[in-house]
């Protein structure tokens, strides 16, 4: 079986589900509802993570492969199986969605209070589809859940969402099904070479030169909009402003890993002579993204919107490191998603706060808060460093990394793709300047209150996990190093491979 | 003990920022002082261990810090001579500015918090200093950064603090990004960026070339000058030296710690710790001693004609960072560090009798609104007078031995950068004087031209204020003479260790000492030149500066702005960066990208009419299309035409 002994995976996956069907099965007031519901999902998603943490314990950090792998039978006439399984590019991630959610709905606590039976039902549901994402090793198992995130999402964002919120779902979807399309045409294409759909299969397989080209491009088409890069991020900022802070948590901190993590499930390891093809490329729009997105980001005026830009760039720097499939970049791109789920989810928690209080994501409408909230400020200040990347925080390890894995390949791409630290620096710091700085001069702000016990015991654990990360990031990189090891040998083989080919057709 | 000694700060910073509203102000001063007080006695002990009672030097290990693949970094401390002094130095002075904090921050709402930073900073700085790899030094370096921003911005509800200490974190971190590529091509080239490595592979890759900028350099060089704009944002050398003056917002305990004893030396310190490789890159080290010459005297030009007590001693701490990197650039590292060393203590001192100077007038900073106030405020008339002649270089006051030593070393030097570093110095060191005499001068002496109301508050300052002043002043004048022969004489590497290490062809210390007659008698007499002056013009006949800046309007408004760097900067960096930064998103996102499918469902109906509207006149939309045409060539270029 596996080293839980029994389908860890598939328990994790599905359990929020039985979370949904207690809620549905209440009956009796609205309060009761509500208050039950929000009850039942908290605890639902603590049992999740609580067992998640098995994964943690039990996972065999020296092995580069699969574990935990689950199997059934599903459509045999056709090749697809039920698989599931984790190795140390995905096992962080499950763990971070079975982290973010209890401290959403906690989160959401008191800012949902319209329909919450159904909004905590779409979180149980958007819990599955994630984990299920990270933990399939079948293509069509994949492809099911990754693109089933998209309805709770599209449902988050569209029903409990800001006065602009069917625009935002609508583009949010339209924008992410689009380049999904393609990707299903690729499934296709593989499944006819390789006559299987399991995951596993597929990195064995060699596909020809010419055909991994039209793949990657149509792998492209999907992930690239879902991490998002330059210049298909558009949809971002939009869903970002629109959603309920629940929802920009889980949009920032994992859907928009889902992107990187097709890149490094598929793109690279399946697709490696197309992936050095197209390197130079994705290297341009990254660096474009770190640029663009981080001036664009220097003159929003909504919270919300500026550190959705800021998530691009941060991006930009992830899909750098991939593409320069060295172990330093790897593992720094690696790094660099888990501390901006961390950082970035906590960042928009942090917007969430002051929205509860006064209603809006003007920056202007601040100022002058460290006077009456020093919680909140110094909680506050220490996200801000660790999007900064300032070393000892969350955000310093990953951005390291990928900056020494970037010189490798070129002195230009590590300078550009690097310049995020200095206008990272620039609009962070003027954020905070124009929030929490300054004199308090209006009258609206003189009785804000600084962080409830709810908003600190959400607050607590992202604090330490920035400051874990910060203080022992090796912790956390111990889990991937094997398989980073092992995709960057394999990807090399595959490339020496095509080389003495060419050699011999020659 | 040693690990005690960088550790206590942390405990007494986060004691103070975590309990410090529960346990009160006094409680949180009580044990910040504490913990600090505990660092300086195990700081000193292990200094005298090392250096005078033949403790061997070591590395102290404290886990692993990041890992991937070859990449590897622990968390460690240094213990060898340079790490070691600088502890004992930076606890030491430390410990006094929170006891002199005590005295002036005594009216502040968050005292706790002052503290809680101040401690904060101190760690920072030691683990910059006992850093063995270049990631935990950055570590450090990017922590004593945070700290600054965090203590300029200390009243941040004046906009101007805010401003200064944002300046001050952005314009480091364009620094800090050359010192992180350096870091990288450090990795690229050693496979491993602890220091015992780096050191130990410089002889093998001395002929290694880096290609950029379209042709080969050697890899050591690019290295040096990639450390060194580190070190330029950091040390506040020419060109990256606008925050600075600006970070006089601060509390002034804050300027005496952090922007003139400890951090701004951070990028001197980081090129002695480089020695071993830097040695090995002449041109970067030509380099280093023109940055250093010019910001020498560049900064000294300014403090002759600011107003602002704190202001003034901010350039010419500036100034004097510039000497140390002449010092560094022409290979006596040992002479740069005595001079940080001394520096530290006279700038300190002279920063804080500037606070005593502006808690006796009302918190008044300009000097031109003090004078005839050295009766009521004998001790701290005194004090500055101390830190003045150590500053100017006056026989036997510490800043005589260190400023020589740079000076001969870099005449010494023979070198065509050396030279240019030791003229620089030279003028320097006469206007270093006569600012040093203008500022002495207008504070306290003349007539008073404060308000009666002001001058009859003036009052001396309390001890707690007054033994830190008393104790930096034994400092300003003992610490030269004593340290001169340790650190610079034959027998140097008594001192040192191996923490320095010479290539075999640098005898600049050897040849310091045989430099003509001359060039050790300059400096003195260019000083004692520039004290007359001084004298002369503000005391003797105070009429003539005003009329020799009328004389000279051009001249005057051009060092009173600064050489209007800071213009500048705004003109051609600050304000085209924010346009461009509004132009991309209001048109580059909502326009173009979010307007595409609409653009192209009416490019069906007249396309001729599309083309005209193209031509908006608009710089961003310009640019949006340029940055979409660069983006299709490069890719096309790299993609297909490989």
């Amino acid at each position: 079986m596996n080293a839980a002994g029994f389908p860890l995976l598939s328990l994790l996956t599905f359990l929020p589900l039985a979370g949904c069907a207690i809620i549905l099965a209440v009956r009796g007031d609205d309060a009761v509802v509500a208050s039950n519901a929000r009850w039942t999902a908290l605890w639902t998603s603590l049992i999740v993570f609580a067992l998640s943490l098995l994964l943690w314990v039990r996972f065999d950090q020296a092995n580069g492969g699969f574990q935990f792998v689950e199997s059934l039978s599903w459509l045999p006439s056709i090749g697809i199986t039920y698989k599931m399984g984790v190795d140390g590019i995905s096992v962080l991630f499950v763990l971070l969605s079975t982290a973010l959610t209890p401290i959403c709905i906690l989160a959401s606590w008191e800012s949902i209070q319209t329909r919450v039976r159904e909004f905590m039902i779409a979180f149980l549901v958007l819990e599955t589809m994630m984990v299920g994402m990270f933990c399939a090793l079948d293509f069509v198992v994949f492809y099911i859940f990754f693109e089933g995130v998209l309805i709770p999402m599209y449902l988050i964002i569209g029903v409990w969402g800001g006065p602009r919120r069917v625009y935002a779902a609508f583009k949010f979807f339209l924008y992410t099904l689009a380049g999904s399309v393609l990707m299903l045409l690729a499934l296709l294409a593989m499944w006819v070479a390789a006559g299987s759909t399991d995951i596993t299969v597929l990195m064995k397989t060699q596909f020809a030169p010419a055909m991994q080209t039209w793949l990657f491009l149509a792998f492209f088409a999907s992930f690239a909009v879902k991490v998002p890069m330059w210049p298909v991020h558009t949809w971002l900022p939009d869903a970002h402003v629109e959603a309920p802070t629940a929802g920009s948590v889980i949009l920032a901190g994992v859907l928009l890993k889902m992107g990187a993590y097709g890149f490094l499930r598929f793109s690279v390891p399946m697709l490696p002579d197309a992936t050095a093809y197209f390197a130079p490329f994705v290297f341009t729009l990254s660096v474009v993204a770190v640029i663009y997105t981080s001036l664009v980001a220097l003159a929003q005026t909504d919270m919300k919107k500026l550190i959705a830009y800021s998530s691009v760039a941060h991006m930009g720097v992830v899909t750098m490191g991939i593409f320069t499939v060295n172990v330093q970049g790897l593992s720094g791109a690696l790094f660099q998603m888990l501390s901006h789920g961390v950082v970035s989810g906590a960042l928009f928690l942090c917007v969430g706060v002051v929205y509860d209080r006064i209603h809006t994501r003007e920056i202007a409408r601040y100022g002058g808060l460290a006077d009456r909230m020093p919680a909140y400020a110094l909680a506050f200040m220490l996200f801000t460093m660790a999007s900064v990347g300032l070393p000892g925080t969350a955000g310093f390890a990953g951005e390291f990394l990928v900056l020494v894995g970037a010189f490798q390949v070129s002195f230009w791409l590590a300078l550009l793709g690097s310049s995020g630290m200095i206008l990272g620096a620039v609009y962070m710091l003027y954020l905070y300047r124009r929030v929490i700085f300054g004199a308090m001069t209006r009258d609206e702000l003189k009785t804000i209150l600084d962080l409830s016990p709810r908003e600190i015991a959400i607050f607590a654990p992202l604090v330490l996990l920035t400051l874990w990360m910060g203080i022992a990031p090796s912790h956390f990189t111990g889990f991937w190093d094997a398989s980073v090891a092992h995709m960057v040998d394999h990807h090399q083989a595959a490339l020496a491979a095509t080389i003495k080919l060419a050699g011999i057709v020659k | 003990m040693f690990a005690i000694a960088v550790f206590a700060p942390l405990v007494g910073s986060l004691v103070a920022l975590l309990l410090g509203r529960q346990i009160g102000d006094r409680a949180a001063q009580i044990v910040t002082i504490a913990c600090m007080i505990l660092a300086s006695v195990c700081g000193v002990s292990a200094f005298i261990d090392l250096v005078y009672n033949g403790v061997p030097p070591g590395v102290i290990s404290l886990g692993t810090w990041v890992e991937a693949g070859t990449f590897r970094v622990d968390w460690a401390l240094r213990y060898d001579a340079l790490a070691a002094v600088m502890v004992a130095m930076v606890t030491c002075v430390a410990t006094l500015i929170h006891i002199y904090s005590a005295g002036y921050m005594a009216h502040d709402n968050t005292i706790w918090k002052f503290f809680s930073y101040l401690s904060l900073f101190t760690f920072a700085m030691l683990m910059l200093v006992t850093a063995d790899n270049l990631l935990q030094l950055f570590f450090g370096w990017e922590g004593v950064g945070l700290a600054s921003y965090l203590l300029i911005g200390y009243y941040y509800d004046r906009p101007s603090a805010c401003a200064a200490a944002m300046k001050a974190f952005i314009v480091n971190r364009i620094g800090d990004l050359g010192f992180a590529l350096g870091i990288a091509l450090i990795f690229v080239v050693f496979g491993s960026i602890g220091f015992d490595d780096i050191f130990a592979g410089v002889s093998k890759h001395t002929r290694d070339v880096y290609h950029v900028f379209g042709r080969d350099f050697p890899a050591l060089e690019v290295i040096g000058v990639l450390l060194f704009i580190g070190a330029m944002g950091k040390s506040a050398q020419l060109g990256l030296h606008v925050w600075l003056p600006d970070a006089m917002e601060g509390p002034t305990p804050v300027s005496a710690l952090i922007h003139a004893a400890t951090m701004v030396t951070a990028g001197v310190f980081l090129m002695a710790r480089m020695s071993p490789l830097m040695e090995f890159a002449p041109n970067a080290l030509a380099f280093v001693a023109i940055v250093g010459g010019s910001t020498a005297l560049f900064a000294a030009t300014i403090g002759c004609v600011q107003n602002d007590i704190k202001r003034i001693i901010a350039y010419s701490t500036c100034s004097q960072l510039g000497y140390m990197f002449i010092a560094a650039g022409v290979g006596a590292y040992q002479a740069s560090m005595f001079h940080l060393l001394t520096h530290a203590f006279f700038k300190a001192l002279l920063f804080l009798s500037a606070g005593a100077v502006i808690h006796a007038m009302s918190d008044e900073q300009d000097i031109r609104k003090m004078g005839g106030i050295w009766k009521k405020i004998p001790l701290t008339y005194v004090v500055m007078w101390i830190g003045s002649l150590a500053l100017a270089g006056v026989y036997p006051f510490a800043g005589y031995y260190s400023k020589d030593a740079i000076l001969e070393a870099a005449y010494a030097s023979g070198s065509l950068s050396g030279a240019y570093g030791f003229w620089c110095g030279l003028i320097a060191a006469g206007l270093t004087a006569f600012y040093s005499w203008r500022l002495l001068i207008l504070t306290f002496h003349g007539a008073p031209r404060a308000d009666q109301h002001t001058m009859d508050h003036v009052h001396e300052s309390p001890a707690v204020m007054t033994i830190p002043l008393i104790l930096l002043a034994i400092g300003a004048v003992v610490t030269g003479a004593i340290f001169h022969e340790q650190l610079l004489g034959e027998h140097w590497q008594h001192f040192w260790g191996d923490s320095i290490r010479l290539n075999p062809a640098n005898h600049v210390l050897h040849a310091m000492e045989h430099v003509p007659h001359w060039v050790t008698l300059a400096p003195s007499v260019i000083g004692i030149a520039g004290i007359a002056l001084a004298y002369l013009l503000y005391m003797g006949m105070p009429f003539v500066p005003g009329q020799i800046a009328m004389a000279m309007p051009g001249v005057y408004r051009f060092l009173l702005n600064k050489w209007y760097f800071d213009e500048l900067y705004n003109a051609i960096l600050v304000q085209p960066m924010l346009r461009l930064a509004r132009g991309l998103w209001q048109i580059g996102d909502v326009k173009i990208i979010d307007g595409m499918p609409n653009g192209v469902a009416s490019l069906t109906g007249s396309s001729s009419g599309q083309v005209v509207k193209l031509q908006t006149g608009s710089i961003a939309s310009y640019a949006f299309a340029m940055l979409i045409g660069l983006v299709a060539l490069v890719s096309i270029y790299l993609v297909f035409l490989r």
